[in-house]
């Protein structure tokens, strides 16, 4: 009895301390830098839900977040890292501008946002692809790969808005010419926010929990990110799984980057993902790489985000602090489960 | 310095790596320490050299009682290793793995130690680059570094372990005259090896390990025989099993010839029919890994060709091996074999590979719970494999084996295993053996070998030197022919590459 009860209370203790803890240093930090604790997180729970506007702002924040921390979802599982759902996203919003502008006159509208979503996912899934081949292919470690195809990502966003794609007598850094207003994800009346967004959210947590949960293909994943030697001996074929969860991985961030063009930005614009690749990394590990967190985890990640856009605005302060709460809380998470290991494995004995 | 070692016990979970080990070892000799892998060789190395803190037990050094809590405490005390695969920086220079561990201040003083690389390496006639990083060096000339840099900082006792695995002849044979000078000039030296050859040319005394203990000392100059004897254990009377009358043929190799790591296998041709049972003897590290695994489909042979029933497989993808019913068990459990973090029911439901896309949970874990009945496993369905001890987590290996198999490799399928355990795993296997399937095996235990073989593939650096008929030889024989008989050519000391 005491044991369980202790057990419980040990879960429980290790869930909450770091959440604590990272407060307690946001406030630190805030209290060195003169400012009141009370009124700064006052302002960003404000920012992230103080009117219908910020609160919506907030959801599309969170909509391509969860997208791509499905996908990671695969990846981390198959115990891979791609940090290179950044670039996936960039590319699947260059080939949803790419088949935008090609398409927006001829295609009636059900169609044209379905084919344009559908570009953006086969974009952000060939890049991934490109990852995982090569991974497998080239020996290179898919973090360089990742990384390096980010940049390139970048690039060629850039240089499609500063070139091909620039507005005729304009040269501006804010992006291509807005699309036809039937390229653009339905919203709301009167909200930026549409339903399409969230049906594609949910539609892909639930996809791929059941893909992990129940299918010979997600085990095989699983198996594969837990001993590759042994899953290989048990017959799954580890280069084939490395490559389809990179591009599995992919078409969710490419649809994120379909979102933010089609919902959000309704053009190209250099920072088109803004970080939310990465960001989602952090919502998959402080989701204990499980499908049924990573919807909550994503909306506070993404209430921070946008809160803290707040802080400037009335309090002075930068609103870098929202990603300091992030990032800090996500080290002390993975500094206990660490914590948690080394315990138990004196508990062990070793 | 004198070394005693008093019984030393030290544990991996339920593995006895040392089982109350007492050893002394006098100053200025070369001491031998032999045994199969797994015989617990490297284990009490590392407890003497301060990597690993023994469970009981006491190191004396000089009679005085000695506790390392790290090698550079034990280096401290004049105890230094040299590890079986060299722990350095390869992409550093040379003299700048040679400074490293050295104590003193913040900066090194690099033209002092250049200084004292050189007039080391000319003493001992080692020709070291300085500024070559060590990536560039051979394993020979890592071992080299790595001796002066202990030397250098005062060691008086030092340990080799294995350490002649992937050097060249001319390597070797400057290493055994630096050890024999060394010792000379009064440096106690203890020397790890499987080798029999090598202990019989170098060493004064040798103690033969088994199993985590010591199965005897003896004086050399000693005959090779006793020294298998006491490696592999003694010959039991009168277990032989009738032979089944052998079918048609399932496995047939070439001219194998291929490389894995440093281990590597040469010119191997070999025949197995189906219902034959055949062992594979040999000092650990003879090629019985490598051929097993190429046989599996899980190395590519250089050169050479392999036929399963007929069929040519060379080059074939591992997929088609299964395909062809082959199937290999690996010797390293959790490993090679299992997957920690999984349950045994999805351990089966991996195993089962092509059998629909969804996963019907609740039907697979029925069938698990059956597997386990049938097996024996003591555990749940739900049981992720770790928990599970070594004797349960062989029978999940087994469990996990297609029900119908053409060929059955297996890498030491008991080791680790308690004799009742042993006993099962050996009932289903020949139960599979009547059903036709061809086994071969690899086992440290001369006595599995000759209880269960039809016949013995002995296995001496890289070749398949000789294939003896279980009802037509002895231990001795095996254990000569293990030991390298004869035919020096055909069997060298070391397998050059």
């Amino acid at each position: 009895m005491t044991g369980a009860w202790r057990k419980g209370a040990g879960a429980l203790l290790t869930g909450l301390v770091p959440v604590v803890l990272a407060l307690a240093f946001s406030t630190l930090t805030l209290l060195v830098m003169g400012a009141s604790p009370l009124r700064a997180y006052g302002s960003m729970v404000f920012g992230a839900f103080g009117s219908t506007a910020k609160f919506t702002d907030t959801v599309m924040a969170w909509v391509p977040l969860a997208l791509c921390a499905a996908g990671l979802l695969l990846t981390f599982t198959a115990g891979l890292w791609n940090i290179g759902i950044e670039g996936q996203i960039v590319v699947g919003a260059i080939c949803t501008t790419w088949a935008a502008r090609a398409w927006q006159e001829v295609l009636p509208r059900p169609v044209l946002l379905l084919a344009l979503l559908l570009a953006g996912m086969a974009g952000g899934g060939l890049w991934g692809l490109l990852i995982g081949a090569l991974k497998t292919y080239g020996k290179v470690h898919e973090i360089f790969v990742g990384l390096g195809l980010n940049f390139v990502a970048v690039a060629t966003t850039n240089f499609l808005i500063f070139g091909p794609w620039r507005t005729p007598g304009r040269a501006t850094m804010s992006g291509t010419a807005l699309f036809e207003r039937q390229a653009w994800l339905p919203t709301f009346p009167g909200q930026a926010v549409g339903p399409v967004e969230l049906v594609l959210v949910a539609v892909s947590l639930a996809v791929v929990y059941a893909l992990l949960r129940g299918t010979r293909w997600g085990l095989s994943l699983k198996a594969m990110g837990r001993n590759p030697t042994a899953a290989h001996w048990l017959g799954v074929p580890i280069h084939r799984y490395t490559l389809m969860a990179f591009a599995g991985c992919g078409l969710f961030g490419g649809l994120a980057g379909a979102v933010q063009t089609l919902g959000l930005f309704h053009r190209l614009i250099p920072a088109i993902s803004s970080g939310y690749g990465y960001l989602a990394i952090l919502v998959v590990m402080l989701s204990g790489y499980r499908a049924v967190g990573v919807a909550p985890v994503a909306f506070f990640f993404a209430a921070i985000t946008k809160g803290s856009l707040q802080l400037p605005l009335e309090l002075q302060l930068d609103s870098a602090l929202g990603g300091v709460l992030q990032g800090v809380l996500v080290l002390f998470v993975l500094l206990f489960q660490g914590v948690r290991a080394r315990r138990k494995r004196w508990a062990q004995g070793e | 310095m004198k070394v005693e070692l008093q019984g030393i016990h030290k544990r991996f979970g339920p593995v006895r790596a040392n089982d109350g080990i007492t050893l002394t070892v006098e100053g200025g000799t070369i001491h031998g320490l032999l045994g199969e892998n797994g015989a617990g060789k490297t284990t009490l190395m590392k407890v003497l050299s301060g990597f690993l803190a023994p469970d009981a037990g006491r190191i004396v050094l000089d009679g005085e009682p000695v506790r390392f809590s790290s090698p550079a405490e034990a280096i401290a005390r004049g105890v230094g290793m040299l590890h079986q695969d060299p722990l350095d920086f390869p992409s550093m220079p040379v003299l700048d793995n040679f400074l490293l561990g050295r104590p003193g201040g913040l900066l090194p003083d690099r033209r002092e130690g250049r200084r004292q690389l050189r007039e080391l390496g000319a003493q001992f006639g080692f020709d070291l680059d300085p500024d070559v990083p060590v990536a560039a060096l051979t394993v020979g000339e890592r071992q080299q570094l790595e001796i002066l840099r202990l030397l250098s900082l005062g060691v008086r006792v030092l340990i080799l372990d294995e350490p002649t695995t992937g050097i060249s002849a001319p390597q070797k044979a400057s290493l055994f005259a630096t050890l024999r000078r060394l010792a000379a000039e009064g440096m106690t030296v203890l020397f790890v090896s499987h080798k029999l050859e090598e202990v019989r040319d170098l060493c004064h005394r040798v103690t033969v390990l088994r199993q985590g203990r010591v199965a005897g000392e003896v004086e050399m100059p000693a005959p090779a025989g006793d020294l298998v004897r006491l490696m592999f254990g003694q010959e039991v009377a009168g277990v032989r099993r009738g032979t089944v009358a052998p079918g048609p043929l399932v496995l047939k190799v070439e001219d194998l010839t291929l490389e894995d790591g440093r281990l590597c296998l040469e010119g191997v041709s070999a025949e197995v029919r189906a219902g034959e049972v055949v062992g594979l003897a040999g000092l650990e590290g003879s090629g019985q890994r490598p051929f097993l695994r190429a046989c599996a489909g899980l190395l590519r042979p250089r050169q050479g060709e392999i036929w399963i029933a007929g069929e040519r497989m060379t080059g074939q993808p591992y997929a088609r091996f299964l395909a062809a019913g082959v199937a290999y068990l690996p010797a390293g459990r959790l490993e090679e074999g299992l997957i920690p973090g999984l349950t045994l029911t999805e351990h089966f439901v991996l195993a089962s590979q092509g059998h629909g896309f969804f996963v019907d949970w609740a039907a697979a874990r029925d069938r698990a719970q059956a597997r386990i009945r049938e097996f024996g496993i003591r555990g749940q369905p739900e049981t992720p494999v770790e928990a599970l001890s070594g004797g349960n987590q062989q029978r999940a290996l087994l469990a996990l084996l297609p029900p119908s198999l053409r060929l059955l490799l297996m890498e030491h399928p008991t080791r680790g295993l308690d004799v009742e355990s042993s006993l099962w795993v050996w009932e289903r296997l020949l139960e599979r053996r009547r059903q036709g399937t061809a086994i071969l095996f690899s086992s440290a235990d001369l006595d599995e070998i000759f209880e269960y073989s039809d016949r013995i593939f002995v296995f001496c650096a890289g070749r398949l030197t000789r294939v003896l008929s279980t009802s037509e030889t002895s231990v001795q024989e095996v254990g000569e022919w293990i030991a390298g008989r004869g035919e020096e050519a055909a069997c060298p000391l070391e397998v050059e590459r």
